[in-house]
């Protein structure tokens, strides 16, 4: 049924529908919304909401929930992120699953409350100690957010590693119809987990490994379940960009953006089109490569002062140029903004190479 | 000195071969004396005596007892430094029938993870934790602990510990015991035989009250490190026997045999939960469709003007009239100043940006907003103000319609200033034909359940229309089947 919902609502009935049981969070402005989503309808489906004396305290919880076995989340914004950031190293380093919901706004430091997509590197490049990585998914509407946090749950415990919902106060914020169905719930059996019960009794949830090549050994072990992330994850969108001269590339919030600037150059004359990571980790870089292989210069924006565009720069390689523009500090640049640009820019960017 | 033979003498609860250990697999990795092995011993008896091994799990921190999870034969989870109330929290919840044991050193507890360890106190966690204070540093080598002596040297206070500069032991029992909602807490010494059989009374007791599901329960256990405090064993134990007793009195600092009653919460099926059935569809609840206009709209005026409800009720009706629709609010701390903002699209095509920096239409419902939002109103677009007159000082930028309506003075009139709101939405469908009327009522019938108020929603919604059709165009072109 088609409902209106806020995006950070839309989180929390995702994660019921993707059998969620347990939430754990501490409130910060643009995420709150998500802990008070999970107080009210938690409980009432049998589930657990504790809300946390920090954000430390919330990933470990997380942790310990999701070493019994259970599917478990929390969210916050930026500042919470980086508390939790030492837990979700512990997370992945003892192959625990579970989703946490980074809702980015302005930073650094306690910067402001306006969307940015600052959080990019350090949700997708690691961010805590050691040879980790996060999946990251990147929703660019009300719809994803429940979508995609069903999916970050399934990926998680296919991956057994923590799933991140990147995503930023505009989506969080927003209100639009959500179509949510009643859906079967699968969960995966975790014979791995410390249940309390005899037959998990020999289980141990550790990522201590004292030994130099015993720790090789589990590193390469994460390796190579992140080498097949890589190669059966990544997810992206394209819009426009069969014929297109100038390939836009932009995630989340920018993606709409972007989206309109196509249309309204295209009424110019400038064929643009539209390339949209919805998995950031792993990034879509084969995907972009061959979009990008027909166009003439690519231009990344983005609500950072540049963090994504360096692995569209990796995946491209130099084969194509690759242009960026980046708002920050919350400002969120209108189609027109880069409607502008482009059309300034046209004659070089449509330049053969 | 038999107690410190304990884990050469195998508990069941005990691993009979230390197999996660790389070497010496027949004995633990403790130095000799040390009181982590006694406390383990202590645990281990009393989950065999309770005959709860199946079900227990073993939290264990990071300090020397790190690998505890080689001992236990029992589910294990190890803990980041400091964390383990934490993750004890997490696993209790989520397996309400298990016995969970977090155990942890002064650093741990006291430093690092002071707030997890008074918080889980503080809800009453259904846990149990052991304190091992043995008040320093072991792991890392000797450094001072919250609970270092006064005038104690560790390798980080090397002129003693100096109330000056490092304030006074920090005393968890005294501290937790402030607290409501813990049902046990006591202080117990591993110095001699006596006391280590009052500890194995304590310890046998917080499992028991775990059992038992009375709430949070915690034992203190004074404990020797003779390797760091360059002792022998039995200087050790008399150390903590002579010294660490004074500092730390023993004893009982909370005995309570009753479990905070639960306040349940009312169970119902997820589809309802989610408002699965929501009875919203995109079936048009009109078929005027020549009255639906892709629309953006901006809405400003104090918090409790209603602002924010009325931008709901269009993308309500947007989305009743099978358009795309979002709305997006000002949030945070602009909210405090006591003003309020949001953005609306109506729209046939997927929304690109919810933001809307140049609206189609301003509501303004206050002089603040008018000023500060009339300059980004687009060429050919309208502004509606909620007064009878325009600002002497206001003038319209070009090429936008400015109109007046004393929306709050209609709704007074009407009965309640509350509905200003819908006296604006009157207005703004009117003027702008974006969404029918009809279907503001069908929004308006679901959202308000009160007979009264919904009597007064219409004629708010009423009145808007009518004096905007009758103060400001003479006569309206297009009747859309509005009933008065
Ligand atoms: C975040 C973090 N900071 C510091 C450390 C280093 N560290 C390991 S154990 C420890 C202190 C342990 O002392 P205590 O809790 O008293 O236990 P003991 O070893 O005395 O039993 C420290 C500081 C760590 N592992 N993690
Ligand atoms: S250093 Fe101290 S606490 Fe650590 S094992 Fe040795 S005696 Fe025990």
């Amino acid at each position: 049924m088609r409902q209106l919902c806020k995006g950070n609502v839309a989180v929390i009935k995702g994660a019921i529908q993707a059998g969620c049981s347990a939430y754990y969070g501490y409130p910060i402005t643009p995420a709150s919304e998500i802990a008070e989503a999970a107080a009210l309808y938690l409980p009432q489906v049998g589930g657990t909401f504790v809300q946390a004396e920090s954000e430390v305290a919330s990933i470990n919880m997380v942790y310990g929930a999701a070493s019994a076995g259970v599917r478990v989340m929390s969210a916050s914004s930026g500042p919470g992120l980086s508390l939790m950031q030492e837990g979700l190293s512990y997370l992945a380093g003892s192959e625990l699953p579970c989703v946490i919901v980074d809702v980015v706004r302005g930073g650094p430091g306690l910067g402001n409350i306006a969307p940015e997509q600052s959080d990019y590197f350090a949700m997708v490049k690691g961010g805590g100690h050691g040879n980790y990585r996060n999946l990251v998914v990147a929703p660019a509407s009300v719809q994803e957010m429940a979508d995609l946090t069903i999916l970050a749950f399934a990926l998680a415990d296919k991956y057994r590693n923590p799933a991140i919902v990147l995503t930023d106060g505009f989506i969080g914020q927003m209100i639009e119809p959500l179509e949510l169905e009643e859906r079967q719930i699968s969960m995966p059996d975790k014979p791995w987990a410390v249940t309390g019960v005899r037959e998990t009794r020999k289980n141990l949830v550790n990522s201590i490994y004292l030994e130099t090549d015993e720790l090789e050994a589990h590193v390469r072990h994460l390796e190579e379940k992140y080498r097949r992330a890589q190669e059966e994850e990544p997810c992206y969108e394209l819009y426009l960009a069969d014929d297109a001269e100038v390939l836009l590339v932009g995630y989340g919030i920018v993606s709409r953006v972007l989206r309109s600037a196509v249309e309204q150059v295209r009424k110019f004359g400038l064929r643009a089109g539209l390339f949209r990571p919805i998995t950031l980790w792993p990034f879509p870089s084969k995907a972009l490569t061959e979009a990008a292989a027909r166009c003439r210069s690519v231009l990344v924006v983005e609500l950072s002062t540049g963090q994504m565009v360096e692995d569209v720069r990796l995946a491209l390689d130099g084969r194509v140029p690759v242009e960026f523009y980046g708002r920050s500090g919350g400002n969120v640049p209108q189609a027109e903004e880069i409607r502008d640009r482009l059309l300034a820019r046209a004659a070089d960017l449509v330049a053969v190479g | 000195m038999s107690e410190y033979q304990v884990v050469h003498s195998k508990s069941p609860v005990f691993y009979d071969v230390y197999e996660r250990k790389s070497d010496l697999q027949h004995q633990t990795h403790y130095c000799p004396g040390c009181g982590h092995g006694v406390a383990h011993k202590l645990i281990a008896e009393a989950i065999q005596d309770l005959g709860v091994q199946e079900r227990t799990i073993f939290i264990s921190p990071v300090g020397c007892s790190v690998f505890a999870y080689y001992y236990f034969d029992v589910g294990n989870v190890q803990a980041a430094h400091g964390r383990t109330p934490a993750v004890a929290t997490g696993v209790k919840r989520a397996r309400p029938d298990s016995i969970v044991l977090a155990y942890q050193g002064d650093g741990d507890l006291a430093a690092i993870g002071t707030a997890e360890i008074v918080h889980a106190a503080n809800r009453g966690e259904k846990i149990t934790c052991f304190f091992i204070n043995n008040a320093i540093y072991g792991m890392t080598g000797g450094q001072m602990a919250p609970t270092t002596l006064v005038g104690q040297i560790s390798t980080t206070s090397p002129w003693g510990r100096r109330p000056s500069n490092e304030g006074y032991p920090l005393h968890v029992c005294e501290l937790l015991a402030t607290l409501e909602a813990p049902v046990y807490i006591e202080r117990v010494a591993l110095s001699d035989n006596k006391n280590i059989m009052r500890a194995r009374r304590a310890v046998r007791k917080a499992i028991e009250n775990q059992v038992a599901g009375l709430g949070f329960s915690l034992v203190e256990i004074l404990s020797p490190c003779p390797t760091i405090w360059k002792l022998d064993p039995v200087e050790a134990r008399k150390w903590v026997a002579d010294e660490m007793i004074k500092a730390f009195p023993l004893g009982v600092y909370r005995d309570r045999k009753t479990a905070v009653p639960v306040t349940p919460v009312p169970q119902h099926p997820v589809a309802e939960v989610l408002d699965l059935e929501a009875e919203v569809t995109a079936k048009p609840a009109t078929s005027h469709h020549r009255h639906v206009r892709e629309t953006t709209i901006k809405i400003a005026g104090f918090g409790g003007q209603g602002v924010l409800l009325l931008g709901q009720l269009l993308v309500e009706m947007g989305m009743l009239e099978g358009l795309e629709v979002s709305w997006l609010p000002s949030y945070g701390p602009e909210m405090r100043s006591g003003s309020a903002h949001c953005h609306v699209c109506l729209s046939r095509q997927r929304i690109g940006s919810p933001l809307v920096s140049h609206p189609q239409a301003l509501i303004a419902m206050n002089k603040v907003s008018l000023h500060k939002f009339a300059p980004e109103v687009q060429a050919g677009g309208l502004i509606l103000y909620n007064h009878d007159a325009l600002p002497a000082n206001f003038e319209p930028p070009p090429e936008v319609r400015a109109v007046c309506v004393p929306a709050s003075d209609l709704a007074d009139h009407i009965g309640s200033a509350k509905v200003a709101n819908v006296v604006m939405l009157g207005a703004l469908l009117s003027e702008t034909e974006c969404l029918p009327a009809e279907t503001a009522l069908a929004v308006l019938e679901r959202r308000v359940r009160n007979p009264a108020m919904l009597e007064l929603n219409r004629r708010a919604l009423q009145a808007g229309r009518r004096y905007d059709e009758r103060e400001i165009h003479v006569a309206l072109s297009q009747p859309d089947g509005f009933a008065e």
